[in-house]
Formats: C-alpha cells, structure tokens, sequence
C-alpha cells in the first residue's frame, strides 16, 4: 500500500459513509440516538479538508491526519473510537509504502486501541464484532501465502459477516446496552460502520 | 415534524447566538463552543466544567454563573463535545485550583471527557471527574456501559457549584459531587418519542394509548412499554424502581426533583409532584427541598423524570445557597 492508495481508502470511506449515512443513522435510531450516520459523515468531511493539499509523506501519515481530525470532529463514542483506531493503524506505518504484514501490525494495534478506549470484547454487539474477525481473516490469508489485497477481500468478509452476526447479540456495551433484550434483532450501526470501512480497503487495493 | 429552525446543520451555533444576546452576564465563545462566566476564572476557586449533547437545555449552559457552573461545553444534538473544547472550557475557568468535570455516564462522554483529562494533565492542570449514574432504569453491571446519568447532574452541578464557591478544594467537591451521585436517584417515563433536527422525525414509533418506560435523555427506547395509566400510578411505578434501589426512612431530608422532558406541560409535572409527595408522605417521609419545572431535557419529548436525593445537612445548606444562572437563580 502506497501513500496515494491510503490516500484513495480514507477517500473511499468518506464516500461509503455519505452514501450510506441515512442508513447507519436509521440503524442507530433502533438501538441508539439516531446520529451515527451524520456524525461520521460530519467527521469525515472534515477529514477530507485536512487531507486536502500537499501529499503525505507516509501511509502512516495519511492515516494518523485521519484519526486526529476524526478525534477533533465527530465528537460522541464513534469519534474517540475511529481516532484511535486510525492513529493507532497509522502510527508504526512510517515509510511511503508498506505490506501486508506492515499494514496487519497496524491494524492489530487499532484493535488494541478501540478496546484500550472501549474496554469491549466480541460478542458485546460493538465495532470489534466487526473488526476483530478482519483482523484475523487478514492475518490467516498472509500467512497462507495471499497478497495485501486478497487479505483485504477476506477481512472485508469477515467483517461483513460479523456485523450480521451482531443482529442476533444482546448489547453489552454503548448507548444500545441501556435497551437490554431489546437491543436484540437489530444490526449494530458501529459494526455496519466498520465493515464498510474495510470494504473499502478491498476495494480499492483491487483496483491497484 | 416542524420546528424553528434555520437549517439542521447549524442549530448548534444559532442557538448559542441566541444564548450569547440574551445573557450578557455569559461569554459565549461561538468558534470554540464554550459557555462561561464573563467575569472570568476567580484565582484559588476551583473550577467546575460540565458539557455533554445539546438538546436537554437548559443544561448545561444554562447553569453556567455564580454558585453553579464555571463552563458547559455543548456538544451537537445528543453528541458529545470534543476534546479540544473541553480542554478549552477547562484552561478558560482555571483559577490555579484545578478544575472538576461533571460527566454524565454515556460513553461518548466518558471518553471525550477521558482524553480532555488528559490533555489538560499534560497541560499542568489538576482534574478531578465526577461521574453521573443515577439512573435505575438501566440495570448496573461492570457487563454493560451501566446507569446513564440523569436528573442527579442538576443536583451535583448546584450543590459542588455552592461547595467551590465557599473556596472548597479540589478534592473536596469532587468528593461532595460523589456522594450527591452516590445519594440519588432518578427514573423516566415518555409518552412521546423526541425528533432531533437531524432525523426530522421521531426516534421510535409509540401508540396514542402506550408509553415508553425507563427511557434515557436521548430519545433511545426504555427499558420496557406499558399501557397509559393514571398519573398517580405511574409515579407508583416509578417511586417502587427508586426506593427499592435507594430506600429512604422517615429520617432522611430528600431533595426531590419532578423534572419535565421538553413536551410536558408544568400542569401536568405538578400532577406528577402530587403523586410522588403522597407516596412520600405515606412513609412518613417529609420532602425538604423540591424543584419542579423542565432542567434536563430531551429535545420534544413529552414526558417527566423524577429524581430523588437522599440529602445530608451539609447538601441542604449547600442547596439553600445563592444561585445566579440563566436557568436556576435564588438567593443572589
């Protein structure tokens, strides 16, 4: 992954998360507070400006100016989380290109972060039910010998597949733990948030 | 849904325009969002900063001023503030005694006011957090984000206001704020679902005849729907979840609170303080100080919280002191 392609992914997510905010937000007013979408459409637009000008020097770089403007915009839990999580990706990245491996202890230290931040853990119907799981489908398809961009495809399934997974999940933790049962039968809005996130990673290293 | 507005996106700011004409007694920073006293920090008081979502006006800003808060940082609707303005709100009131932040227990809140903390320790400030639970509706456990806090940030924002301002120190109302949290407790019903500007519509969808049980200030469904009752019943219901979880004897002095969510009228909330006096007074308990009237909001929602403080002497005198702010102001 270059500078231009981590450039082109925060690029990708902006634009998943405009076109998808209606439906992160309508999902958010089943179990939450009916803000997700426009918060991180909020966030990312400001992010958009503050990568606007001069190129990065590094991948890290793109993604770190990404955490940090996420963290000073969105305000809410999505803010603190989706900064940390891409300061965290961000920070060990710091040469103009990297691979797989590079890019996989990037994301492990996202994982840390947002349950550093969180304190959540699979199966409390959050984020990590969709980021944990890419995160191992990414590490399996390296060490079985595939590519940047074939472990991106698996991680994006398997995000997807985790964020289904949450609809049958009591929450545990957030704004949708106050529903109790409740909360159950509905899809999480942070992990559809996530699996959008690294559906935009496959995408767009598949394109290269 | 109709509403006054000039356009979604910049409710925030125009209604801090209005906040900042109205109340010149405030300085309103519209580019940093920040609400504090005009006169500036008072050397060797301790400061007390509070902010969380806009939409449960008049709190916070409208406790910003003597006896009270220091500064409320407004967040968008039901959003929390960011860091940077909280860190901004925390270095514009420190007088060289440290700052408090009041955090309500949601946990956007938490972890805005967490990496705030932070910066401002790496900036030299001392900073001591109270944080609010008193919600009961919410089953507490270390598996959840547990109790949200509610109507008791009224009643820690004014009784560690009075404390910091007789000179207090910082660790003395960060502890007074605890135990004011750790003595109260609230309990909410809605009969209507709250709209935020953004969504233009309301949150959830509730029949002409059934209300929404144990909600929150932020518009999320409760904790369970019933059938509409009569008033006194359900105060029954709430007074039952409150005291079964915080009982008080006929030697305790509650400070209790009828608290309206937006859309209810005062008519209907002292309906509702009837009730909850008459259970009280039942159980051979006397109410030592009541507030009635809408102080924690939820945007539109029609509907009311009750919130009751197990109140010692020293919170009664603290309760009894002045209080100049936009919203709660006597003696002063």
């Amino acid at each position: 992954m270059t500078v231009v392609q981590a450039r082109a992914w925060v690029e990708a997510i902006a634009a998943a998360i405009a076109e998808q905010a209606d439906h992160l937000t309508q999902l958010d007013s089943a179990i939450g507070d009916a803000d997700h979408g426009a918060n991180l459409r909020r966030g990312f637009a400001a992010v958009l400006t503050a990568l606007a000008g001069p190129e990065s020097p590094t991948v890290g770089d793109v993604l770190v100016k990404t955490g940090t403007t996420l963290v000073a915009s969105v305000g809410g839990a999505s803010g603190p989380l989706y900064g940390s999580v891409f300061r965290a990706i961000g920070k060990p990245l710091t040469s103009h290109a990297i691979d797989g491996n590079q890019l996989l202890a990037g994301l492990r230290d996202g994982l840390t972060a947002i349950q550093r931040l969180g304190a959540a853990v699979p199966g409390d119907k959050t984020m990590v039910d969709a980021y944990a799981p890419a995160v191992a489908a990414f590490e399996r398809e390296l060490q079985a010998g595939g590519t940047l961009a074939s472990a991106a495809a698996r991680a994006a399934d398997a995000a997807e597949d985790g964020m289904r997974a949450t609809i049958s999940l009591q929450a545990r933790k957030g704004r949708a733990s106050y529903l109790g049962a409740r909360s159950i039968g509905h899809q999480d809005p942070g992990a559809t948030s996530t699996a959008l996130v690294f559906r935009t990673l496959a995408t767009v290293m598949a394109a290269s | 849904m109709k509403k006054f507005l000039n356009s979604p996106e910049t409710v925030l700011s125009d209604a801090l325009r209005g906040m900042a004409a109205a109340h010149p007694e405030l300085r309103v920073d519209l580019d940093r969002r920040i609400i504090t006293r005009a006169e500036g920090p008072r050397a060797g008081k301790v400061g007390l900063v509070s902010g969380g979502g806009s939409g449960h006006e008049p709190l916070h800003g409208g406790f910003v001023g003597l006896g009270m808060l220091d500064a409320a940082c407004p967040g968008e609707v039901f959003t929390s503030p960011v860091p940077d303005q909280i860190l901004a709100a925390t270095q514009a009131v420190h007088g060289g005694a440290g700052v408090v932040h009041v955090v309500k227990n949601y946990t956007g809140d938490v972890m805005n006011f967490q990496l705030a903390a932070e910066l401002a320790a790496d900036a030299g400030i001392a900073i001591e957090t109270v944080l609010i639970n008193d919600d009961v509706a919410v089953r507490d456990s270390k598996w959840t984000a547990g109790r949200r806090g509610t109507g008791a940030t009224v009643f820690v924002e004014k009784l560690a206001g009075a404390l910091a301002e007789r000179g207090a120190s910082l660790g003395e109302v960060a502890e007074l704020g605890r135990r004011v949290n750790a003595a109260s407790r609230s309990f909410a019903v809605a009969l209507t679902a709250c709209t935020t500007p953004a969504a233009g519509k309301p949150g959830f969808d509730l029949p002409d005849d059934e209300i929404e049980v144990g909600v929150g200030i932020h518009g999320e469904p409760g904790r369970s729907r019933d059938k509409i009752r009569p008033a006194r019943d359900i105060v029954g219901n709430a007074m039952d979840a409150i005291l079964s979880d915080h009982p008080l004897t006929p030697a305790d002095h509650p400070i209790v609170m009828v608290n309206g969510l937006g859309g209810t009228p005062l008519l209907e909330l002292h309906i509702l303080f009837g009730e909850v006096a008459a259970v009280l007074s039942g159980r051979g308990i006397r109410i030592a100080r009541a507030l009635v009237g809408n102080y924690i909001t939820s945007l539109d929602m029609a509907g009311a919280s009750l919130t009751i403080c197990g109140a010692d002497e020293q919170m009664l005198a603290l309760w009894d002191a002045p209080v100049r702010t936009p919203a709660l102001r006597w003696g002063a």
